[in-house]
């Protein structure tokens, strides 16, 4: 038992969770985005994969975890476009397109790195951290949080980047007015269609960075269907973050302690099956959505698609 | 093109419109309509519902083009192609339904639309507001949340967010069918102020009262067309009540080229015979968005129509759907041929002989999805011979529905043909033959003509002639004062749920039910 509780395991155990968490944290800040919009964007799983698989590619051939960042935000946006086009301007179902481009996607990465690499799985070496002079020194707090990759900082600067957005600019106002009152918004002389197009590439962007940071940092190598729900994860994240994104930020770390102890108990060799660990993070969804999700509120018009002056 | 609109006597118009036609689905919502706007003018559209208001309001605001005719702004034509266009042209629309986003708070709903890059001027707004606001008597709490706001005070946003934007031209949709009395004269306050400042208004209402109380310019909407205009200088001519007079006649007046036009009802009633359906002192509780119903007493013999008139959303629907039994009455009986039926079921209701054709065919009249033939028997499911053993019949059903597509001359592809794949007309006759079928005593027709073209209104119009002519009682629910006068021996005026008079159809009944119509006493 010893173990389990020295200073060493602990802050590896946190590290991890930070590690587990950006994806997360990335995903769900995507998903609030085109919530609040007013589209419920369920593909997300399947731009994060597209975001996974491109941006390893690209910090393969390059060379450049940067680049990888790059590629893998581009192949995001690009699923998103997709999603954009069927469903918010041509106003399909937002549900079924967005299972469609999951599933769709899982294949088609899976498939692309058969092609690529057939049954071989590379691997990146490993990122450079940038180490955050005096606060690193701290005990356990700081080889957890202080030691990362330059994006993680990054990632959770977003977080108050996008509270200012939503609360201090009119592209916020835009956003909440696109999803809560559409037609308010319209008929403010703002076009709908596009407010809700930005949003969800946005989205695209964030959940395909979100991805490669997975396989890049995260695993350092791809696998198909790496992601593994984490794209599902940032959805419930977003819904229960009520709008704010220093909610989201909270609740992936929680995932991300759960996931990273997932690994650390198999590796400190605790005696229980693995099976049991790994539904953790699944546990304390449902726990969340338990003690949370009857407070969730949600956009008035979620998941519907605009029609201008429709009758 | 352009020497026509220079030599328009509209002049002084901000906004003129000339021929507009807007056409949907089944119905036209206007009617070759033109209207001038002017400056220092509240012009009051007056029209019951349908009569194409909304419409028109909606092409102005740039929500929806006109099919023909055009719109002139400052005498030039231009087409309103966004509601961001209509704004850029000085023309703000209040809508019926509120257009602002409850989660946000009043000045951010203000400051929405402005470029997205920008940070909101927040100080600048406020400094604004509280110029316009000072002029107009008004206050606006601009830190409060708008879904913590009363209609009224919502209401008030929205004319300064129009006032903000440098409107010429401000468009008030009903915009007083959700304010307590209180809020209504306030906004005819409000209303006036603006116009002193040189706005001009476009005011909506079916309320006759507030049309001659707050109006400078009155135009009469009947059916998408437009039937009558008082212009200023015979509005300041005339006294109130003068005003409404000849609103009246314009609204519920007869047209000379009328198609519609009927002759005097045939008279079936049989003056001796009891009663088939006796109503007496039905109570129905008002719910969250209907009003209720109180003491309603009427009786009605075999062979008669009785007519139902008011505006519409008086508690026409509730009647019916009281009497059907889809609706429960908090008090008061209902007789059919002389029995109790207020306990019984809707089915047991129906199976004794009360039918009910409701107006709403596609809602809860039909299945759309399912053919023809089965919604002839929709009520019957279950029932043999169409059903035996819970198993379908198809060559009995095939049969019967046969013979009823023949007989009610419904139009249809082939049997099979899934019921909303109709016309409206041809609908309404697969209701129709439903609810006329063996065994009908009373019927009640909820606005059986409505949103059908002409040919199928004669057509349901002497279904139902025939119908009272079989002997059996009709009540006939409509906002067609035109229809009811045609038809009815006796037609009774519902307002706020209550019968406020009945009225023998003899030569005199048209403005008797009129005045009744907009409260006044016959």
């Amino acid at each position: 038992m010893t173990g389990l509780f020295s200073e060493v395991f602990l802050s590896a155990l946190l590290f991890g969770a930070v590690t587990a968490a950006i994806p997360l944290l990335l995903a769900g800040l995507g998903e609030q985005i085109s919530e609040k919009a007013g589209v419920l964007n369920i593909g997300i799983e399947g731009m994060m994969l597209a975001g996974a698989y491109l941006g390893f590619v690209g910090a393969f051939y390059s060379g450049s975890l940067w680049l990888g960042f790059l590629t893998g935000a581009a192949g995001g946006a690009a699923v998103a476009l997709v999603m954009a086009l069927l469903c918010v301007r041509i106003g399909l179902n937002q549900i079924v397109i967005g299972i469609a481009l999951t599933l769709g996607l899982e294949g088609l990465t899976a498939l692309l790195h058969h092609f690529q690499f057939s049954r071989s799985y590379p691997r990146l070496p490993a990122a450079d951290a940038t180490v955050i002079p005096l606060l690193s020194d701290i005990p356990v707090i700081g080889p957890a949080f202080f030691k990362h990759h330059l994006i993680v900082y990054l990632a959770v600067a977003l977080v108050f980047g996008m509270g200012y957005i939503y609360r201090r600019t009119q592209l916020g106002l835009n956003l909440q007015a696109a999803g809560d009152k559409p037609a308010a918004l319209d008929v403010a002389g703002i076009d709908v269609v596009r407010t809700r197009t930005i949003a969800v590439l946005t989205t695209g962007a964030l959940a395909g960075l979100g991805g490669a940071y997975l396989a890049n940092v995260g695993a350092g190598l791809f696998i198909p269907f790496i992601t593994n729900g984490a794209g599902f994860l940032g959805i419930v994240l977003a819904m229960l973050a009520r709008g704010r994104p220093i909610w989201v930020l909270f609740g992936a770390l929680l995932f991300g302690v759960c996931l990273s102890l997932t690994t650390a108990m198999q590796v400190a060799g605790i005696n229980i099956p693995t099976d049991i660990i790994q539904m953790l993070p699944f546990l304390a969804v449902m726990i969340m959505l338990v003690l949370f999700g009857r407070r969730a509120s949600l956009p008035a018009a979620l998941g519907i698609p605009y029609e201008r002056g429709a009758r | 093109m352009s020497g026509f609109s220079s030599s328009s006597v509209a002049g002084r118009d901000i906004v003129a419109l000339e021929g507009v036609t807007k056409r949907f689905p089944g119905i036209v919502a206007n009617d070759s309509v033109d209207l001038s706007i002017r400056p220092g003018e509240v012009h009051v559209l007056l029209g019951e519902n349908g009569a194409g208001k909304s419409t028109l309001i909606g092409m102005l605001s740039g929500l929806q083009q006109p099919d023909e005719g055009r719109i002139l702004v400052d005498g030039k034509p231009t087409p309103i192609t966004s509601p961001r266009h209509a704004l850029a042209l000085g023309i703000g629309t209040v809508f019926q339904h509120m257009m602002l986003v409850p989660t946000l708070t009043v000045a951010e709903n203000l400051l929405l639309g402005g470029p997205w890059w920008q940070r909101p001027r927040t100080e600048e707004l406020a400094a604004r507001v509280a110029e316009i606001t000072g002029t107009l008597g008004i206050t606006v709490k601009l830190q409060a949340k708008v879904s913590e706001l009363s209609l009224g005070e919502q209401q008030q946003v929205e004319i300064l967010r129009a006032m903000l934007r440098n409107s010429r031209l401000l468009i008030l949709d009903e915009s007083t069918s959700m304010l307590t009395p209180k809020g209504i004269d306030e906004l005819g306050a409000l209303m006036r102020r603006l116009v002193e400042q040189g706005l001009a208004i476009v005011f909506i209402t079916h309320k006759l009262k507030e049309a001659a109380a707050f109006g400078d310019r009155i135009s009469v909407l009947k059916l998408g067309r437009k039937v009558g205009e008082i212009p200023p200088e015979r509005f300041r001519a005339l006294g109130e009540q003068e005003i409404v007079a000849e609103i009246v006649e314009l609204m519920f007046g007869k047209q000379k080229d009328d198609p519609e036009a009927v002759e005097r009802p045939v008279r079936t009633a049989r003056a001796g015979a009891a009663p088939l359906l006796q109503v007496a002192d039905l109570a129905v509780a008002p719910t969250d968005n209907a009003p209720g119903l109180s003491s309603i007493s009427f009786d009605i013999r075999p062979g008669e129509i009785l007519g139902i008139a008011g505006i519409d959303g008086n508690g026409q629907k509730q009647l019916a759907e009281a009497l059907a039994g889809q609706r429960t009455a908090t008090s008061g009986s209902v007789r059919l041929d002389g029995a109790a039926i207020e306990t019984l079921s809707v089915g047991e209701r129906r199976r004794r002989g009360l039918r009910y054709l409701t107006d709403d065919r596609l809602g809860e009249g039909t299945v759309g999805t399912f053919p023809v033939s089965i919604n002839f028997f929709l009520k019957q499911v279950g029932a043999a011979p169409f059903w035996r053993n819970g198993v379908e019949q198809r060559a009995e059903i095939d049969k019967r529905a046969t013979q009823l597509v023949r007989e009610y001359d419904v139009r249809t592809p082939s049997l099979k043909t899934p019921v909303a794949r109709l016309s409206g007309g041809n609908i309404q006759k697969v209701l129709l033959a439903r609810e006329l079928a063996e065994g009908a005593k009373v019927v009640i027709f909820n606005k059986p003509t409505y949103g059908l073209d002409l040919a199928n209104t004669l057509a349901s119009r002497q279904r139902i002639r025939d119908t009272a002519a079989r002997g059996l009682a009709v009540l006939l629910i409509s906002t067609d004062l035109e229809e009811l006068l045609g038809m009815c021996d006796r037609i009774a005026v519902i307002a706020n749920g209550a019968l406020v008079g009945t009225v023998e159809n003899v030569d005199d009944a048209r403005t008797k039910v009129g005045r009744l119509m907009i409260g006044l006493a016959a």
